[in-house]
This record gives C-alpha cells, sequence and structure tokens, in this order.
C-alpha cells in the first residue's frame, strides 16, 4: 500500500521531462554518428547502439529507486560519500588516463566515471549536514564545513585534473546561499571571475584604476556608520594583488590548451584549424541551422563530421543545426521548465533535507546545461561537461536519472512525512 | 531574496542562450555560406562547345579535348613540391607565383593552376595526381581549328578574368569563353550550359554521397552547333589575295544580307590561340602596334570612301528632282563652285551625263549634282539634312547591329554638325562640296562600302549583314530577315546601275571584266595621313573598290579596300573582280596573270615607308 502511494504521488511532468530528454538525446545521438552504412539501431558496436542499451538499463534503475525506503538516503548519506571519495581515490591507483585525465574506471568494454556520481553522494551529505539542527549558516566555522564538503571532491578531482567536474561542484554554492551563506561568498566568487577575464582583456593600470574609482564612489555614498577605511584599503590591496597575479596564473599555472580555450573566448587571433577549430566548427553547425534547421539526419555539419566530439559534449550543435532555431529553443524551454518545476518542488518539501537536496539537483543540473551550451556558442571557455540526459555516455546518463529520481522519490514520498 | 536567486539566474541566462541562437542563426547569415563550403563540394560538367560549319556544310571550327590542373590552396598538404615541379616542368618561383596568384583568388574555391595541358602531359600527371591534395584535373575542350582562315570571324576562346566573373555569376574561375567574334556573339548558344552537382564531402574533404539527393543539381546542356553564312573557299581565297596588303575585303550576298567573307588584313592562324601558348601569341599580336593583326579592318577602320560615294550623290539628286538621266554638265578638268574655289577633276574635260559621270567618275559632274541638291532648299541647313537623310537610310553613319563586335558608326554629316564647326553660321553649299566624291567630312568602314553596294544592287532595300545563318534548335534573330527600304525610289537606281555596268565597259575598271560576268562597279582613291614624330604625313592613297555581280539577279556585292594601293583599278579592283570570278563561276580563274600578280604582290615597300625614319615619296 505504502508503495502504491507513492507511485500515485510521483511527479509525472518531471518524469515527461525526462522521458522526452532522453529520447530527444538518442535520436541527435544517433544522428550524430549515423554510419554510411545502414546498421540495426541495436548496433553495439556504434554509439548510438550503445546509448540505446544505456537508456533500456535506466528503467530497472528507476524502479530500484522508486521502491527503496526513501529514509535510506538520508540515514547512508555519510556512507555514500565516504565510498564516493574512495572511488575518487581509488583512481590514482587504478584509473585510466585519457587525453591526460585520469577519472575513468575501465571495466571491460565499459567505462565508469566515479565523479558523475560522486556529485549524488555530495548533495546528499550536504543536505544532511545542512539539514541538520546544530548547524548555523550564519557561524564562520559551520560555514567552513559545508563548504569543506564539496571542496574535498572539488580538490581531488582538479588533482585528476578535470576543471569541468570540479566546477559543477562549485555550484552547489548556491544552495548554501539559499540555506543562509552571507552573500559576499557569491560576490567575492563573481567579482574574482570578473577580474580575472578582465585583465586578459584591459591593461591592469585601467582595471585597478577603474576598481579605485568604484571603490571611492561606494565610501562616500556609504551612510553606515561601521565604514571602515582600512577595510576599504584592504579589499583594494586584494583586487590590485588579484590583478597583477592574473598574468602570472595564466602564462605559469593554466595549461596551454585552457589558455587557448580562453584565448578563443576573448577573440584572440587564433588559428581556426587548430585551438580555434572546435569552437569554429561548432559555430557553424549551430549557425547554418536557420529558423527550423536543416532537417532530421540532413545536417551536413554532422554528417561531415565536421563537429569533433559531436555525440558527447557536442550534442547540442545536432540540435542546433538539423532542427534549427526552432528546435533548439524547444530543448532549451523543456530544460528550464524541468528546472523550474525542480526548484518550486523542493521548496514545496516538508523536510529541509529533501528541500536541500532538491535544490542542489538543480544546481547540478542548470551549471551542466549552462556550461555545455555555453560553450558551444562563444558564451563561455570551451570546458567539457555533457548535457543532461542527452549527451552519450552511460555513467552520465545513469548518474543524472540516480540524482533525479532521488528527489522525485522523496518529493513522492513527502506525503509520508509530518 | 534568496529564494530567486536560482530562479533568477535561470531564466536570465536562458534568454541570454535564446538570444545569442537568435542572433547565430537567425541574423548572422554567415554561418550557412561557411557550412557550405565545409561540406558542399561542387562539380561542373562543361558541355562540349557547338561546332561552327561554313554555308556548305563545311565543318570549320571543332572541339579537342584539354586539362586544367586545378587547385584549392587551403587543401595543399604535404607537398613534394620538387617533384610536383620537375613533372609539370615548372622552376619552384612559378609554382609558388601560381599557388600565390590562386590565393588571391580564393584559398578555398578552386582556381586554375595550371591550363590546357596535352594529352601527353595530363598522362604523366594523372598517374600522381592521388599524392597531391589540393590539386585536380579538370576536363574541358578546346577549340580544334579545321581551317587557318577567318580567325577575325570566328574569334577566339579564352579564360574569363575577373570583371567578367564580378559581372555574370554564371561564370568561375577557370571557365572558358567566347572573345571577338561569333564565338563571343554567339557564346551563349555555342557553350551550352554546364551542369552543377552538389557533393557532400565529410571533413577529410572525402565524397560521402550527393547533396540532398541531387535536389539541386542540373543536367548539362550540349553547346548548339552553328552554321555562318561565310562561304569558307571565298574566305580563303580572299585572304590569299590580301596576303602581304593591308586592309579589308567584305562580301555580302545581296538579296538576304549574308556576309559571304569578312577579311582582314595581316590576318593569323586562329589556331595560336588555343593551348599554352595563347597567352604568348596573344600577347603578340596585341603588341603589334603597326601590323595591327587583331584590328579587323572590315568593320573598324573608317575611311573617306571617295570615288564610290558618287554612286549616293547621284541617287540623292535624281530622287530631290534636281537632275535627271540626260542632265548634262560641262567639265573643264574641274568644277568651279565659288569665287576661287576650284575642285580638280581628272576624267579629261567634256559634256558629262549620269551615265558618262559615273563610269569616268567626272568630279565636276558630282560637284554640280551636290550643289544643286543642298540648293534646291532655301537654307543650306535643310538641304544638308534632307541628303543625310537619304545616305542614312543605306545604313550610313551608324552602328549596323551586324553579329559581330559593333565596330565603327563612321560619318554621315548633319547640318548640326557644321553649326558646330561654324558657329557663326555661313556655312553653304560650296563651303561642304567635298562630301559630293566622298571626301570631306565622310567616313564609312568596308563593311558599309559593302552594304551599300548590296543595297543598289538591291535597287533599294538591305538587310542587316549579319554572318549567322543557322542555329540548331533556335531561330536567327529577326532583325536579320527585316528589310530597310532606302528613301530612293526604285526607279532612279536603274540609270545609275547601268552607270556602273559602264564602268566595265569602258570606264575606269574597264581592264577588269570577266568573261561571263556582267559586273557593276566603282573605283575609289582615297587620301589618307598619318602621324610621324607628331607631324601630319600624306600617305600614299588607299585602294577602293566597290561592285555588285551579275548585273541581273546580283548573287555578290562586295567591297575592296587595300591600304595605301594607290588608285582603285591597281589592286582592290582586280581583287574585287577575283572574288567575284571565284564566287559567281565556282570554277578556276581564268586570268591567271592576274591572279598571280594579285596573290604575290607586296606593298610592304609602302608600309615600310612609315617605319624606315628615311624621307620618302608618295603615289608612284
Amino acid at each position: 500500500m505504502k508503495n502504491q502511494s507513492v507511485i500515485n504521488n510521483i511527479d509525472w511532468l518531471t518524469v515527461i521531462i525526462y522521458t522526452l530528454l532522453v529520447i530527444m538525446g538518442w535520436m541527435n545521438i544517433y544522428s550524430a554518428s549515423l554510419p554510411a552504412e545502414e546498421t540495426s539501431i541495436f548496433d553495439m558496436s556504434q554509439t548510438y547502439g550503445r546509448q540505446m542499451l544505456f537508456i533500456f538499463l535506466t528503467i530497472p534503475l528507476i524502479f530500484v529507486i522508486l521502491s527503496m525506503d526513501a529514509k535510506i538516503f538520508e540515514k547512508y548519506s555519510t556512507v555514500f560519500y565516504i565510498l564516493g571519495i574512495i572511488s575518487l581515490l581509488g583512481l590514482f591507483a587504478f584509473g585510466k588516463t585519457i587525453k591526460g585525465q585520469t577519472n575513468w574506471y575501465q571495466f571491460g568494454g565499459f567505462g565508469f566515471q566515479p565523479s558523475e556520481f560522486v556529485k549524488t553522494a555530495t548533495a546528499l551529505l550536504l543536505a544532511k549536514v545542512v539539514s541538520d539542527t546544530q548547524v548555523n549558516l550564519k557561524k564562520f566555522s559551520h560555514q567552513l564545513f559545508a563548504l569543506g564538503v564539496f571542496c574535498f571532491p572539488v580538490m581531488l578531482i582538479l588533482l585528476q585534473p578535470d576543471a569541468g567536474s570540479a566546477m559543477i561542484f562549485l555550484s552547489l554554492i548556491f544552495v548554501l546561499y539559499r540555506e543562509g551563506l552571507p552573500s559576499w561568498y557569491l560576490w567575492t566568487g563573481f567579482i574574482g571571475a570578473a577580474l580575472f577575464i578582465l585583465a586578459l582583456i584591459v591593461k591592469p593600470v585601467f582595471l585597478i584604476g577603474f576598481a579605485a574609482l568604484v571603490m571611492i564612489v561606494h565610501y562616500i555614498f556609504n551612510t553606515r556608520i561601521t565604514r571602515n577605511p582600512i577595510i576599504y584599503g584592504l579589499i583594494f590591496l586584494l583586487i590590485t594583488g588579484m590583478v597583477f597575479s592574473v598574468d602570472y596564473v595564466y602564462e605559469e599555472v593554466l595549461e596551454p590548451h585552457q589558455k587557448d580555450r580562453i584565448n578563443v573566448l576573448i577573440g584572440e587571433d587564433v588559428d581556426m584549424k587548430k585551438e580555434g577549430y572546435n569552437l569554429n566548427q561548432s559555430l557553424i553547425a549551430i549557425g547554418s541551422g536557420g529558423w527550423t534547421g536543416k532537417g532530421y539526419l540532413e545536417g551536413t555539419q554532422t554528417k561531415g563530421g565536421f563537429v569533433p566530439e559531436q555525440h558527447t559534449d557536442y550534442i547540442f550543435t545536432t540540435v542546433g543545426e538539423e532542427w534549427g532555431f526552432v528546435g533548439a529553443t524547444v530543448v532549451i524551454t523543456l530544460f528550464v521548465l524541468l528546472f523550474l518545476r525542480l526548484i518550486k518542488m523542493a521548496e514545496n518539501q516538508k523536510t529541509k533535507f529533501s528541500r536541500v537536496y532538491g535544490y542542489c539537483v538543480v544546481s547540478y543540473l542548470f551549471t551542466h546545461f549552462f556550461v555545455n551550451i555555453a560553450m558551444l556558442i562563444k558564451m563561455f571557455p570551451t570546458i567539457g561537461v555533457p548535457l543532461p540526459f542527452f549527451s552519450y555516455g552511460g555513467s552520465s546518463l545513469w548518474a543524472f536519472t540516480i540524482l533525479l529520481f532521488i528527489f522525485i522519490k522523496m518529493d513522492a514520498n513527502k506525503v509520508n512525512e509530518w | 531574496m534568496r529564494k530567486i536567486l536560482l530562479p533568477g539566474l535561470i531564466i536570465a541566462s536562458t534568454v541570454l542562450i535564446i538570444a545569442r541562437l537568435f542572433y547565430l542563426q537567425i541574423l548572422d547569415d554567415s554561418y550557412i555560406k561557411k557550412s557550405d563550403n565545409n561540406a558542399i563540394k561542387i562539380v561542373y560538367d562543361y558541355p562540349e562547345r557547338g561546332y561552327i560549319y561554313d554555308r556548305n556544310g563545311e565543318l570549320l571550327v571543332a572541339n579537342q579535348p584539354s586539362y586544367d590542373i586545378m587547385v584549392i590552396p587551403r587543401e595543399i598538404k604535404n607537398l613534394d613540391t620538387l617533384e610536383f615541379c620537375s613533372i609539370l616542368n615548372i622552376t619552384k618561383d612559378e609554382f609558388l607565383k601560381k599557388i600565390e596568384k590562386a590565393k588571391v583568388y580564393s584559398t578555398r574555391l578552386p582556381s586554375v593552376f595550371l591550363p590546357q595541358l596535352n594529352k601527353i602531359e595530363y598522362a604523366a600527371f594523372q598517374e600522381k595526381i592521388r599524392k597531391y591534395n589540393g590539386f585536380y584535373i579538370q576536363k574541358r575542350s578546346l577549340r580544334d581549328y579545321q581551317v587557318d582562315v577567318g580567325a577575325n570571324i570566328f574569334g577566339y576562346i579564352t579564360q574569363v578574368n575577373d570583371a567578367i566573373i564580378q559581372k555574370n555569376p554564371y561564370y568561375k574561375s577557370g571557365d572558358l569563353i567566347g572573345m571577338q567574334g561569333v564565338e563571343q556573339t554567339y557564346e551563349e548558344v555555342l557553350r551550352g550550359v554546364k551542369g552543377v552537382k552538389y557533393r557532400q564531402r565529410d571533413r577529410f574533404n572525402k565524397d560521402i554521397g550527393s547533396y540532398k539527393d541531387g535536389k539541386y543539381d542540373t543536367i548539362s546542356v550540349q553547346g548548339s552547333d552553328i552554321t555562318l553564312t561565310i562561304d569558307i573557299e571565298l574566305q580563303k581565297y580572299g585572304e590569299a589575295l590580301m596576303k602581304n596588303k593591308r586592309g579589308g575585303i567584305v562580301a555580302i550576298e545581296p538579296k538576304t544580307g549574308e556576309i559571304l567573307a569578312l577579311v582582314t588584313a595581316p590576318s593569323y592562324d586562329p589556331a595560336l590561340l588555343v593551348g599554352r601558348e595563347r597567352s604568348k601569341n596573344y600577347t603578340a599580336l596585341y603588341n603589334d602596334s603597326i601590323a595591327m593583326p587583331l584590328f579587323d579592318r572590315g568593320l573598324l577602320a573608317e575611311y573617306p570612301p571617295g570615288s564610290p560615294f558618287k554612286i549616293l550623290t547621284a541617287l540623292v539628286g535624281l530622287q530631290e528632282g534636281v537632275i535627271d538621266e540626260k542632265t548634262q554638265f560641262l567639265c573643264h578638268g574641274g568644277f568651279s563652285y565659288g569665287r576661287g574655289a576650284f575642285m580638280r577633276c581628272h576624267c579629261g574635260s567634256g559634256v558629262r551625263d549620269l551615265n558618262i559621270g559615273i563610269y569616268k567618275s567626272c568630279n565636276a559632274y558630282f560637284g554640280n549634282v551636290f550643289k544643286l541638291t543642298i540648293d534646291k532648299y532655301n537654307k543650306p541647313r535643310f538641304g544638308v539634312n534632307a541628303w543625310s537623310n537619304h545616305v542614312q537610310s543605306f545604313g550610313l553613319g551608324n552602328f549596323m547591329g551586324y553579329d559581330l563586335p559593333p565596330g565603327r558608326k563612321g560619318h554621315i554629316p548633319t547640318s548640326k554638325y557644321y553649326d558646330r564647326w561654324y558657329p557663326n553660321g555661313g556655312w553653304k553649299s560650296s563651303t561642304i562640296i567635298s562630301n559630293s566624291i566622298g571626301q570631306g567630312e565622310i567616313l564609312m568602314t568596308p563593311m558599309q562600302l559593302a552594304n551599300m553596294m548590296a543595297t543598289i544592287a538591291n535597287e533599294g532595300y538591305y538587310y542587316t549583314p549579319h554572318v549567322i545563318k543557322k542555329i540548331k534548335g533556335h531561330q536567327i534573330d529577326k532583325k536579320f530577315t527585316t528589310k530597310h527600304v532606302t528613301t530612293i525610289d526604285k526607279q532612279y537606281f536603274k540609270p545609275v546601275i547601268n552607270g556602273l555596268f559602264d564602268v566595265y565597259n569602258h570606264g575606269t575598271a574597264a581592264g577588269l571584266r570577266v568573261e561571263g560576268i556582267e559586273i557593276c562597279g566603282k573605283t575609289g582613291t582615297a587620301e589618307n595621313f598619318t602621324k610621324i614624330n607628331g607631324k601630319r604625313v600624306q600617305l600614299t592613297d588607299h585602294s577602293v573598290f566597290v561592285a555588285f555581280a551579275p548585273r541581273e539577279n546580283p548573287k555578290i556585292a562586295i567591297a575592296v579596300l587595300v591600304e595605301n594601293g594607290y588608285w582603285g583599278s591597281r589592286w582592290a579592283g582586280p581583287i574585287a573582280s577575283l572574288m567575284i570570278e571565284k564566287y559567281v563561276k565556282k570554277d578556276t580563274i581564268t586570268r591567271k596573270d592576274l591572279e598571280r600578280r594579285m596573290l604575290e604582290g607586296s606593298l610592304q615597300f609602302e608600309y615600310d615607308k612609315v617605319t624606315s625614319g628615311q624621307p620618302f615619296s608618295i603615289n608612284r
């Protein structure tokens, strides 16, 4: 009887959007990797064949999650987290290195990327920590503890190194903000990132001069009694130091390919055959779509294989080319509907644990979505993250499915909460 | 506030993404082009150019295959330049220059690297083509001339230049186009329409099938064969007769306006402008500013026509009613047309009527006629305009509209012209009296002279001269079958034609009679000048002759002009009579001595005078 009530209370809109995205994803993967000869759509030597298998395997996965006791996730969140950390540590011993990144386990024919699942575990632990009545995010030590929950895996992932995945974890800061983290954390992060980009484009002298001007104006109009010239001075010193260290970071810390990606974005003169190739081909594919696209399986960029990795990180270029502006907008709208729906569900949760977890899910999915699409249309540096539910890959599909359906299960179970 | 950060961020960034997509996909259409360049390769299928036949069905111009090496600069990869150059027998410098030139045109569109390889060169290159990424071979067809005459009629084929590509999107770099002659006039008919195939290719430039299942592909349309009105035997004969002389011959069939022969001398073998030597040969011909072999004298050379124009003076006089057949004037070694103004005449004084006036070419007679014509009107302006109007109705003083390069207009003055020269008025018939004998302000091309004779042969009408007889599968332009009628009534032509006939019987061409053919003709001698070191110098007169034959039911009207040949019956007359005999009798020439004299005669010594730098005398 309990199970039945769960099924009845599932948020079907979310499930329908999920299903639509997965199906559309597969169709585009099929187009992006269609070989010259006709083969079966179940052909396991082809990416679309394997993706079909991955999709079928999500069905038992979903059933298992939905039939589990909703309390398990909270209860064992620490265990999941520790298992996740161990799997990340294990990579350094047993992982497979591809293109300089050690973020895969290889089991026979299939690969497994633990960081995808660590996201879920981290979200669960973070929800548990934040929902703990002892924890107050106004307190500095508690803030550090909460941040530590996801900064620890971020460190391990950066060592792989996999900047893209690490970045996704950082989006959990939005969740903490929702739960009471002071806003200067966000501002510091935002200003820091903005300064970094600006420092690469504008001469340091101008940037520092501009910062000084802004601060002087702020000081003059700051009517609070607590305004302290020393704090202003310190912040100014910090900014100056940051601006001048950007060059150092850029030249010494960033890998050449990361520098290229930033150069491409800020419009430096780059070779369209080398470092600029991916982005250029991506723009051509999307840009040539027009209003309604070239038609399904008719994309010349897609068929000619001009866009590299098109079935994984670049899958949205197929949408843009073959379905045009209309198709791309439909897909984006589906995603946004999903996000807003999830936020609404999170706000409706009866427990803080499930609300925080819900926010974590939205933060992850949205960051993936934004970083992935923005990089294809030259709004963001090229960072390899998959498009949730769309991109080819078993680990990523299952990880996102688990992440989402745990929340769906929690949401369906809220009738049993009191 | 804390609750709306995430949804706010989601919506804001989504709006940004959609705006950016709208810009990329809708507003900026450069990506569509880039995508086409990336993935679609256009393959052209060039149809064979139409053949050209003469009026008797003899093949004049056919085709031979040729192979161009094309290059797409951005696709050149791992090229063994040394080997490549040695196969094609070019130096590395040439190679770099050609690549640079191709890049200037486009790095991603094909352009011609080396044009027109012959079969042997092609075979050697073909073996290795696989190794040379970025190069491929485009087969085209080149002209294969069956005769070594008629270059000025055929024109030539050349690669399109940038200006043409800009103007006409049909042509792409490396395409061929007809220039000059019928190759230009009938370019669209002869070339047909090239076929286009859109092929899709992948990022390795491998062909992966047709684009959209060939929805946009077109099939090539074969060029049409054309038949010219030229009689190639007559053309050959004319060019042979004009050897070592300069000038032109135009022969027209009066009753149709069909051009039977169009000779310019000196000319060149059309085969010179085919193949890899083309541009070298063309430059040599182009730079020959003294003999000017590319200058089609039949259409472009404007001369004062001299005596042949007297025929029109007579016809206008008759039409205006100022004379009749019997009107007589006295010639006393010239014509005194005003106080102290005297036009000399060499006809050997006496009483002249129309018939004698024509066959003796009496200047005094025609001076009188012209003066009466102009003075018939109360103001010279009206007289000149009436006269000019009659003369222009023979197709003079304007472009004739034939299907060859437009040539020159010639010049027939009107009152406006004289008003400009004499802004205070005061000009009258005596001022412009030289027009009566084809000097003065009148200019005509040999084509116009020939057409004038055709009109007289037809007794008052002509068809626009043309070289096209038939186009396979098409109609020829209607303007070539539209009759142009002159302002002179038919009845006035008979007495004039009789006079022209008597030119042969007992006039200036009495020595040029042809057994069995009644020829009507008129000699002419045109004064001409050139500039040597900035000084105006008179040269030996041009020898001019116009004629039509036979008198009854004329088959050919002809104008011959031999530069610096002195009087009309010295060179132009004999050549005209030989041409007529050749065309009308269709068998061997009876007057072998005359023929040999014409074929072997050279006027080179006259032409050398100008360039010798030595003082010289003329008209000997």
